[in-house]
């Protein structure tokens, strides 16, 4: 069997981008985007653990019950997180000064998760590792974009170069992260209808380990449409 | 006494957890289109965030930090949290069937709500006391219903609203978010006031 290791990274960039196209990791994506430097740090953190994390459970995939894998992936990712955390304090103090919370919070992040029991636990190390960073990168990506907006219109500077007078401070408050996330789906849909696929509707369970016994999310799925 | 009311008054608006600090993201956004539900979940949000930090902040401060495993945090609080909703699911179903009943499917959800995991790291970061870290529990938990049930109000509104095109289903709902939060920003005038700053 012949894997398709370049489709395993492109797709994870655009065609499935997980901030854009399947809406997960929404937390950080609104939390730590208020700067492009800011966007870049956590998307490449989440990139390394994504990455990691991957690798570690296709190559357990064989060895991992399937009735204990949920708590066993969790883990795995936690495991990762806390090194990375500690890389991250040790060299990049001012990315862990900016990230704070959502550093630690990579391990609840449902991309990573999503990934884990979707891509990694049914494929081999290395496709899993292509998916990884991939989705990594898409993620990266989606950060970068999004940072990039919040910034020029909030504090007037893209990577800290000044380019804008008098910068509309809202954008990089907390209800700017909101208005911008929803113009970029809104985007992201219009492109999606033109290239014949699905606009998001709402946001993403892949990867949430309860969606199946979730009450809310069955709702959600339920009406509305 | 006012120390603790001017905690609770701080978590519960100026810095709401949804809608301020964008933890739990995800059930604010899938499960708000409800007004019933949005009430369940919140209801056992509160009483996780309240049990698992009293819980992790003990476990923390006098097992973890003495020994120098301040950077096991991550992977005990998580392991603790899961292990701890999975316990409360099992005790509720024996014991108190009604409210297991009522709040039982929304527990599972929790284990990987950020946003329990974020009140308890959160603490320590802030330099809570075990008091004021349960008092900003219970208020973070509190502040989540009052997002919920806010929000499932304006989304209740929406769907009889004639949306352009190009913003409905999730644009619509993020850019009404940020109206809401928009709304919230108005407390954070208080905040200093309160812890007598």
């Amino acid at each position: 069997m012949k894997h398709n290791y370049a489709k395993a990274i492109t797709k994870g960039l655009v065609i499935e981008n997980p901030v854009l196209r399947l809406c997960l990791g929404t937390c950080p994506t609104l939390a730590v985007t208020t700067s492009v430097f800011n966007g870049i740090g956590m998307g490449l953190a989440a990139t390394l653990v994504l990455i990691c994390s991957n690798v570690v459970i296709s190559a357990l995939r064989k060895v991992i019950p399937d009735k204990v894998r949920i708590p066993a992936y969790i883990i795995i990712i936690a495991g990762f997180v806390t090194m990375v955390q500690m890389l991250v304090q040790a060299f990049l103090p001012a990315v862990n000064d900016a990230l704070g919370i959502f550093l630690p919070l990579i391990v609840v992040n449902c991309i990573i998760l999503g990934r884990a029991e979707a891509f990694a636990s049914k494929n081999p190390v290395l496709l899993s590792a292509a998916d990884g960073l991939g989705m990594g990168l898409g993620f990266t990506l989606a950060l970068t974009l999004m940072g990039g907006i919040r910034e020029l219109l909030g504090a007037g500077t893209l990577l800290g170069i000044p380019l804008m007078k008098e910068p509309m401070l809202i954008f990089i408050m907390a209800p700017g992260g909101f208005f911008v996330f929803g113009l970029l789906i809104a985007a992201a849909n219009a492109l999606a209808k033109k290239m014949g696929k699905q606009p998001v509707t709402q946001i993403g369970c892949e990867g949430c380990p309860n969606a199946a016994n979730c009450h809310g999310c069955d709702q959600k799925g339920g009406d509305g449409q | 006494m006012s120390y603790f009311m001017g905690i609770l008054v701080l978590s519960i608006f100026a810095e709401n957890f949804v809608l301020s600090q964008f933890l739990g993201i995800c059930p604010f956004l899938g499960v708000s289109k409800k007004l019933n539900t949005a009430v369940g979940m919140s209801i056992a949000v509160i009483f996780v965030m309240v049990l698992a930090t009293a819980v992790t902040y003990p476990l923390f401060a006098y097992v973890l930090a003495p020994n120098g495993l301040a950077y096991l945090q991550t992977i005990v609080f998580i392991l603790v949290i899961a292990a701890l909703v999975q316990l409360v699911e099992i005790v509720l179903k024996k014991y108190i069937p009604s409210l297991h009943k009522a709040l039982g499917i929304y527990l599972p959800l929790i284990t990987t709500n950020c946003a329990v995991l974020g009140v308890t790291i959160l603490h320590f970061t802030k330099g809570y006391s075990y008091g004021a870290a349960l008092v900003n529990a219970l208020g973070s938990g509190i502040g989540f219903l009052v997002a919920m049930v806010l929000f499932a109000g304006v989304r209740e509104r929406l769907e009889s609203c004639d949306v352009p095109k190009f913003l409905q289903g999730l644009p619509i709902t993020l850019i009404a978010a940020a109206i809401v939060s928009l709304s919230f920003m108005g407390f954070s005038g208080i905040a200093n006031g309160l812890l007598g700053g």
